[in-house]
């Protein structure tokens, strides 16, 4: 089984260390093959910034996202853009204070997480990627929370460990309740 | 006598290559007294041939690297300082010399001498300066002083020339001289110190150039061009570089930067044991 | 994971394709990098930066890369495995040494991982568009060896096969990689040092009287004494003789020396070149790829395998040098020829010298998305 994920925002968001952990969790402490690719232009804040992942129990040919079975979107110029490219039936989860503008037509399952929100409360909006992870876990089962977890705690900057730790539980939790 | 006998009498024969011979420089060329004033430098301080290396970039003063008899490498055009910069750092035991030319190091290869100075790089570059591109027929370079006659300034050089120890001295080197082909004992002297200091250095020795500069800046044969240097060289001692500029009238010459600062070298192997010490505290805990 | 005193992180990591690369060389005992700052290779320099001196190894930044790569020929001579990395500008002001380096057989790697040109072009973006200077790019008539990985597991085994090829044959050897395998990241297995093939240069067994550092033997590759080992040698980028020793007009000298060092890598095609098959044995249509787009074709051929379509892969390992031989071979039997490329068209050529009458088609793609399977795919149908 391949399944493809998608996060696309801009640069500073985490989008590229978002696709990053869920590919170590998937690889290294979810017994599955994974790969992540990315694509970013020349600012290292602002721009857009898209991250892409592919899971599978086989081996990884193709590396690369084609229609992705998941999307994870973070600014409005990333839904306009991306949206149209998920596949029928896919689940798209997206921060709605940046994505105001939503199409309702479409044939796919959004779940609107306030990841922006929630990192505030916790004090620092620059988590608002993981508390978007821990949805994303716990809405697509993808990887276990476990293997997630041991991803994020490995993947953040030294000291701030727990901080992201409680990102990812606040953004699990609201997930699961929205998943019901 | 041939000139096969003549060199083995000489008493600097086994510092050559002796197959080499004869050289490819003209008659009265700087670059003989400059090569000579190296070897018997050499020769004085009873150094391991073994642990020398002799690094040129392109020019005639470049063949000086294939005439000794230590380990050598003529590079591309400009690229010697950054070889050597290679070597040394990979083989510390080694004194590493760059002898090349004034076009080959201070225009094409200009960006490497600042940067190899500026680093502190445990080199010793010996320049000769002959004010033009000799090897490709006289044409100006970064040395040639203004109004100079040269094969592409046919209307006289309208580009200022570069100061070379101010350069130096500028950029972070730890020795820097200048000596004109005359004054060879006190050449000889400044390489024998150059090579037995640490840190970045350059000797810069103002050399004739009689069959291409000086015929063409009607400067008179070699001869007549040294008896020029002993008339014009003024020698000073610790002479604020920035003031020391080459006139017709006028040539400032001696030691003008002499100061100790650790070289990239050792604040490499310092830098590395540190780390590696952190490393070893770290995981035995 | 970075914190560590040992050359050979063995156990299992999830890497980009730059840090795979970087551990590679170290695997390899490389103890010396020479680099400058160019996306998207940086994180190969800033990876060597950490590392070496955790190793007592050497990094240095150099004021460019024309700088970076006479540094790396002089370690390389004064005795270290000796390796650069960078992207299409800075490989474009290699050029001139490493020509140099040909001429002075030394041993070393450059790393180019491939953005899109020409001039400064994307720099965050996927091309394959340097393949044809990795050969040509410096004057005169040279051969060099280059490996083009499309996993980041190869960007580990191949630059250490790069340094293991550059000490058995006295030749730059580059790893041609593209920006998506350079960025991208996946599962690499280190596997323990004991395990890991390491080809140092062969040395001198004459005393250094007898010693002529051109002379070659009979695989054409003179043995190599380093400075500072008390053989006294000179080398130059002038043409010269077995002795080192300028040969500025002889004809003979310049025939002899230039053939020889072309000759040493053509008669060791069989030995060098390394590529992988996939269900070639029946296959109309063949694809032949390297690095990213080998991996849209890989899954390109399966798919079209599950469609009835006789498709099969040659994904090349090595590119350079091309091997003719082989294309030639697998020409004869096939109907069709694709060849993906993210350029206007490069080893499309070599591959249309090799297939003679049989007709190969270019997927030329551009920027930043590399082919898709479906592409490939219908590019078969078509043919």
């Amino acid at each position: 089984m391949r399944t493809e994920i998608r996060f696309a925002g801009f640069g500073g968001q985490g989008i590229i260390r978002s696709g990053l952990m869920l590919a170590t969790a998937a690889c290294i402490w979810g017994d599955k093959n994974a790969v992540q690719t990315q694509s970013y232009g020349p600012e290292s804040r602002g721009g857009s910034c898209k991250s892409e992942v592919v899971i599978a129990d086989e081996e990884i040919d193709y590396p690369k996202v084609d229609e992705p079975d998941i999307v994870m979107i973070m600014s409005q110029e990333a839904y306009n853009k991306y949206v149209s490219t998920a596949k029928k039936g896919a689940t798209i989860l997206l921060d709605p204070s940046m994505v105001t503008e939503v199409e309702s037509s479409l044939h796919l399952k959004t779940y609107n997480i306030p990841a922006t929100k929630i990192a505030q409360k916790l004090g620092k909006t620059i988590i608002a990627n993981v508390v978007m992870l821990g949805a994303l876990t716990a809405i697509t089962k993808i990887v276990t929370p476990e293997a997630m977890k041991k991803a994020v705690a490995q993947n953040v900057p030294r000291g701030t460990e727990k901080l992201n730790l409680a990102a990812f539980k606040r953004g699990y939790e609201y997930g699961r309740q929205l998943k019901g | 006598m041939n000139n096969k006998d003549l060199m083995l009498q000489h008493p600097l024969a086994k510092y050559l290559r002796q197959e080499r011979m004869p050289h490819i420089w003209c008659e009265g060329c700087g670059n003989g007294i400059l090569l000579n004033s190296f070897l018997e430098a050499l020769d004085e301080l009873q150094l391991d041939l073994d642990n020398i290396v002799v690094i040129s970039g392109i020019g005639c003063i470049g063949r000086a690297a294939g005439y000794v008899n230590v380990d050598s490498f003529h590079t591309t055009h400009g690229r010697a300082i950054p070889f050597a910069t290679g070597v040394k750092l990979a083989n510390p035991q080694l004194k590493v010399v760059v002898i090349s030319g004034d076009g080959d190091l201070f225009a094409i290869g200009g960006n490497h001498f600042i940067h190899a100075a500026r680093r502190n790089v445990d080199i010793k570059v010996i320049c000769a300066n002959n004010f033009n591109y000799g090897m490709t027929g006289g044409q100006y370079g970064p040395t040639t002083p203004l109004e100079a006659w040269t094969t592409t300034t046919p209307y006289g050089n309208i580009e200022h020339p570069f100061n070379l120890v101010h350069l130096a001295a500028a950029s972070g080197a730890v020795y820097a001289a200048r000596w004109t082909t005359l004054q060879v004992r006190r050449l000889k002297a400044s390489i024998k110190k150059a090579l037995q200091k640490e840190g970045f250095s350059l000797i810069e020795v103002i050399s004739p150039c009689p069959e291409i500069y000086d015929r063409y800046n009607k400067l008179g044969t070699a001869v007549e061009v040294m008896k020029w240097f002993k008339l014009v060289s003024e020698v000073h001692k610790a002479y604020d570089p920035a003031k020391a500029v080459i006139t017709k009238n006028r040539i400032i010459i001696g030691e003008f930067v002499d100061i100790e600062k650790p070289s990239y070298g050792r604040l490499l192997r310092e830098m590395t044991a540190q780390v590696k010490e952190d490393l070893e505290g770290e995981n035995t805990k | 994971m970075a914190k560590n005193n040992k050359a050979v992180l063995t156990g299992t990591h999830f890497l980009s394709g730059d840090l795979a690369c970087a551990e590679g060389a170290l695997a390899a005992g490389c103890r010396f990098f020479g680099g400058y700052p160019i996306t998207p290779a940086t994180e190969i320099a800033e990876r060597m930066a950490r590392r070496l001196p955790q190793i007592g190894g050497i990094y240095i930044q150099m004021e460019d890369e024309i700088a970076s790569i006479a540094a790396v020929i002089g370690a390389s001579y004064a005795g270290k495995k000796a390796m650069t990395a960078t992207s299409g500008p800075g490989f474009s002001l290699m050029q001139e040494n490493i020509g140099l380096a040909v001429m002075t057989e030394a041993p070393l790697v450059i790393v180019d991982i491939m953005r899109g040109g020409p001039s400064t072009g994307q720099p965050t973006m996927p091309g394959q568009q340097d393949v044809m200077q990795a050969k040509w790019g410096s004057h005169g008539d040279y051969e060099i060896i280059a490996l083009a990985p499309s996993s980041v597991q190869e960007m580990f085994d191949l630059t250490i096969e790069c340094f293991n090829l550059a000490e058995t044959f006295r030749v730059p050897v580059m790893l041609l990689a593209d920006e998506i395998i350079g960025h991208m990241w996946e599962r690499v297995e280190i596997p323990p040092s004991n395990e890991i093939t390491i080809i140092n240069r062969k040395k001198p067994v004459v005393p250094p009287r007898e010693y002529h550092p051109f002379q070659p033997d009979d695989d054409l590759v003179p043995p190599m004494a380093c400075f500072g080992e008390g053989y006294r040698f000179h080398a130059t980028g002038l043409t010269h003789d077995e002795k080192g020793a300028p040969k500025t007009v002889s004809i003979p000298e310049q025939t002899k020396l230039v053939k020889r060092l072309c000759g040493k890598i053509r008669t060791n095609t069989d030995t060098i070149i390394q590529v992988k098959e996939v269900t070639l044995e029946d296959a109309d249509v063949v694809v032949v790829a390297y690095g990213i787009a080998s991996r849209a074709a890989l899954s390109a051929v399966r798919k079209a395998r599950t469609q009835g379509i006789k498709a099969g892969l040659l994904r090349l390992i090595t590119i350079w040098p091309f091997p003719e031989k082989l294309v030639a071979q697998i020409a004869e039997q096939a109907k069709a020829i694709i060849v993906p490329e993210m350029n206007c068209g490069q080893l499309v050529r070599e591959v249309e010298r090799a297939a003679k009458t049989t007709p190969v088609s270019l997927l030329s793609k551009l920027g930043e998305e590399p082919h898709r399977p479906s592409e490939i795919v219908e590019a078969m149908r078509r043919m």
